[in-house]
């Protein structure tokens, strides 16, 4: 009954993956500022509406 | 005149009103940011928010020091070939709209790439091409459009400093083991002696002991690391019966399945380090707006002007290179940064920063002029008579009370309860495994471990934490900001208060201005009016302000003295208004509160005394706080005001003035060697060193965002008369966590039963455990609640019916 094994082994790796997406968003700094992209996700719009450029939200610095 | 408001900046246009595209402006300035705006189709920052701007400051050669390759160096904080990255503090940024517009700059300027704002921070950080553009660019665009970056001294010695996101990663990893333990245990909770699970018990026992592995040694390891310093101070700490439960927990429990006794407490001890870090997590509430570790380096420029005596050359140099005797240039609005005489130029000085009084000081050349004042009107020539760090003011910071750490001399009332505690728990330990030994051996170890597992003070950890950050959330959101929990519990500790009297119990730019003398004419007070509205004088200012309106006129003649008064003409009248001897008063008796002499056609009639204007609420919350505390005040000033507060304040109070900033340490210093737990209330630099020393140091701000000097709380004005009620909060809390210690002592006299008697089986501690956290966690989080929002709006519902 090897199949348990194999169930078991699935699970932890799909738990340790998200754990793993979980340390990098802290690494890149998501949760230092946990406030501004909640403003700054409906600017968008205001954008578009304008309708001049291109429309793309500053683009992400890097995090040193 | 019908008042209209700016359509940027929000502000009345009184004076002049600027008409541009049919928008009302009240200057210039906000007129040209609309155009940069409008131009550049980034109109939408209006309709974001409305009137989101400020108008923007004069730069006559302000930022000349960003040519400096040594001071960009400091400043940037990423840099290569040609692209730099620098983060920009900008206290103006307050809405939507300014985060828009921040983060739309590269279509104002094309050489930069991108902008980010950091809202609670109130920063911005700026990529930008080096080939095309430099940081004084960058920094003058956006002054241009309003926001001015505020560069202080303190950027220049701080270097990159690191973000300390560990408590985060402890946080995910006790979480993630926690979680896959709990899964994995759940089979064997009800030991059932099925086929299957007997098959693969171990193989599940083994992935606990792998999860809890990263748990006991990276995320518990504070605790671990804690226990052993209290140990060797000879501390009975907190931390120690918890390291020590930690440990039994994961010894007792890899040696059960090694030996395959049982399944082990795995899923308790994650468990508990994962809870333990959540009341961490949850007391670490920081106001990142917000610093309470400033020292005037935070308001000290990074460089200034110095004119090279020989060539009369302008030069900018680092604030450490000044040396005695360098000639400096200070601007309109410029900091003085060091101690200095003046050698020309109309000097007006603003102190504000170092003493709360905001009236500026007229100075002739020859005067001292002191670290840490703003030069109010035009540029200004002095020299430096010692350099930044022997400065009157700066000296102060090189007293040793800075260099200590508050935390460090103070025991907090869970570590106190610990030092019993963990005795009690010895004690009950080696008398049960004593009993065990002899009547069944085999069990004595298992009973030793087991006190000891179930003993481990989770609940009572977690009540403090969780008490003292919800009371701590409590005062943020009615605009009192604690720089940790443990201001709390310091507070409800308190029992003398000290107030600084200018600019923290006096308001800040206004005066109650009252006239003595012969009564005025009604043609005189009319001239009187007319010629004050020629002069620019802050003194002028208020008293014109409070006097009746009378039509304008045209005077004949004007003139001003510089540091003596003004002299104004019409028709047949004459006035003067100044200081005494320039009104020729008769009686020349010294007053010490500021003072305008008037005399009409040389005659003298009388004179203005300008009194301080005390806060609202000021004799109540005396009253109140003289019935517990002891409450004194301690002034820089001189004894004018005393006849007053000693009328209005309780016969208690006792009033010191003439303190130096030193004095003021000082003054704390005894009091606390005669066992007193001070508080101290200001709000100037000079009063750094009274708010260090003092066990509870608290600032009070007119803008939390502008100014405060390094504190443990910061207050905003506004919020001052409830000093009381703050103070009765912190002490309830304290007294809603004693009752959870009770609470939880209970939980753990049931959980020593089971261990004492030896039938600690894993599955009552997975449930005792958690259990009594989360019972106490919601006890103090409602009660906290509860209290601190009766007391807080019952008191206020009392002043409104006064």
């Amino acid at each position: 009954m090897g199949v348990i094994y194999v169930l078991l082994t699935i699970s932890i790796l799909v738990a340790i993956v998200f754990f793993i997406a979980f340390i990098f968003s802290i690494k890149n700094g998501q949760y230092d500022d946990v406030y501004t992209p909640s403003i700054r996700m409906l600017f968008e719009d205001e954008l578009v509406k304008e309708g001049q450029e291109k429309s793309s939200t500053p683009s992400k610095t890097k995090q040193s | 005149m019908i008042a209209t408001k700016c359509f940027h900046c929000g502000n009345e246009c009184d004076k002049t009103i600027v008409k541009f595209d049919h928008k009302t402006f009240c200057c210039n300035g906000c007129k040209t940011v609309y155009e940069i705006f409008s131009t550049n189709n980034l109109s939408c920052y209006y309709d974001l928010q409305s009137t989101p701007g400020a108008i923007p400051k004069e730069l006559e050669g302000k930022y000349d020091y960003l040519d400096n390759p040594d001071i960009i160096e400091r400043l940037i904080e990423f840099s290569n070939e040609n692209i730099q990255i620098v983060t920009l503090y900008i206290p103006h940024i307050h809405c939507s709209s300014c985060i828009w517009i921040l983060e739309n700059l590269h279509k104002l300027h094309t050489s930069i790439s991108a902008s980010q704002v950091n809202f609670p921070k109130k920063t911005v950080r700026v990529t930008f091409d080096t080939s095309e553009t430099t940081l004084k660019e960058v920094v003058t665009l956006l002054n241009s459009i309003g926001y001015e970056p505020y560069i202080s001294l303190e950027d220049y010695t701080k270097g990159n400093q690191h973000i300390n996101r560990s408590l985060f990663y402890k946080l995910g990893v006790a979480g993630f083991a926690f979680g896959n333990v709990m899964f994995l245990s759940f089979p064997e909770y009800f030991e059932v002696s099925e086929y299957w699970l007997e098959q693969y018990k171990h193989a599940f026992r083994w992935l606990m002991f792998a999860f809890s592995i990263p748990v006991v040694f990276y995320a518990g390891q504070e605790y671990l690391i804690s226990a052993y310093k209290g140990l060797r101070n000879n501390i009975l700490n907190i931390d120690v019966p918890i390291a020590l439960g930690i440990l039994v927990l994961f010894i007792r429990s890899t040696v059960e399945i090694i030996f395959d006794l049982g399944t082990g407490f795995f899923d308790s001890l994650t468990g508990l380090i994962f809870f333990l870090l959540l009341g961490k997590f949850f007391q670490q509430k920081t106001y990142t707006f917000l610093s309470f570790e400033r020292d005037y380096k935070s308001y000290f420029p990074i460089a200034v002007t110095r004119i090279s005596s020989d060539q009369k050359l302008e030069e900018n140099i680092q604030v450490y290179e000044i040396k005695e005797g360098d000639r400096l240039l200070i601007r309109n609005e410029e900091l003085i940064p060091v101690d200095s005489i003046l050698i020309n130029g109309n000097a007006r000085i603003d102190y504000s920063f170092v003493t709360g009084e905001s009236e500026p000081v007229s100075k002739r050349s020859g005067d001292k002029l002191f670290a840490g004042g703003k030069q109010m009107n035009g540029a200004i020539e002095i020299e430096a008579l010692k350099s930044v760090e022997q400065s009157y003011l700066t000296q102060l910071w090189s007293n040793d009370i800075f260099k200590k750490n508050k935390a460090d001399s103070f025991t907090n009332l869970t570590d106190m309860v610990s030092q019993y505690f963990t005795i009690i728990i010895l004690c009950i330990a080696v008398i049960a495994t004593s009993y065990w030994l002899f009547k069944d051996a085999s069990k004595a170890m298992n009973v030793f471990t087991a006190v000891l597992i179930i003993a481990c003070p989770c609940a009572l950890a977690l009540a403090r934490p969780f008490a003292l950050g919800n009371v701590l959330r409590f005062f943020g959101k009615h605009k009192f900001y604690l720089k940790n929990a443990d201001v709390i519990e310091q507070m409800a500790n308190a029992d003398t208060i000290l107030f600084d009297k200018t600019g923290t119990i006096t308001v800040h730019k206004k005066n109650n201005i009252e006239y003595h003398g012969q009564p005025l004419s009604h043609t005189e007070e009319a001239l009187l009016k007319n010629t004050l509205r020629a002069s620019n004088h802050p003194l002028s200012r208020s008293l014109y302000d409070t006097l009746a309106a009378y039509e304008i006129m045209t005077l004949d003649e004007y003139q001003e003295y510089i540091g003596s008064g003004i002299e104004g003409k019409h028709a047949e009248n004459s006035i003067k208004i100044g200081s005494t001897n320039f009104v020729g008063n008769p009686d020349n008796e010294k007053q010490l509160n500021t003072s305008v002499h008037i005399s009409t056609n040389d005659n003298y009639r009388g004179h203005f005394i300008f009194y301080n204007q005390y806060r609202k609420g000021l004799e109540k919350l005396f009253k109140k706080l003289s019935i517990t505390y002891e409450v004194s005040i301690i002034s820089g000033d001189n004894q004018g005001e005393r006849s007053y507060l000693q009328k209005i304040l309780p016969k208690t109070t006792s009033l010191l003035f003439n303190q130096k900033p030193k004095d003021k340490l000082n003054h704390i210093k005894n009091l606390q060697e005669n066992h007193r737990n001070v508080m101290m209330i200001g709000d100037g630099l000079n009063d750094a060193g009274a708010l260090a020393q003092s066990n509870v140091g608290i600032a009070i701000s007119e803008n939390v965002n502008v100014f405060s000097p390094a504190c443990d709380a910061i207050l905003d004005a506004s919020e001052f008369e409830k000093i009381s009620d703050l103070l009765h909060i912190s002490k309830k809390t304290i007294q809603v966590i004693k009752s959870s210690f009770i609470i939880s002592f209970f939980y753990n006299i049931i959980g020593l039963y089971f261990a004492v008697i030896g039938q600690l089986s894993p599955i009552v501690a997975a449930i005792l455990m958690p259990l009594s956290s989360i019972s106490i966690v919601i006890y103090v989080t409602v009660l906290t609640n509860f209290m601190s929002f009766k007391l807080y709006h019952k008191k206020k519902g009392d002043v409104e019916a006064l």
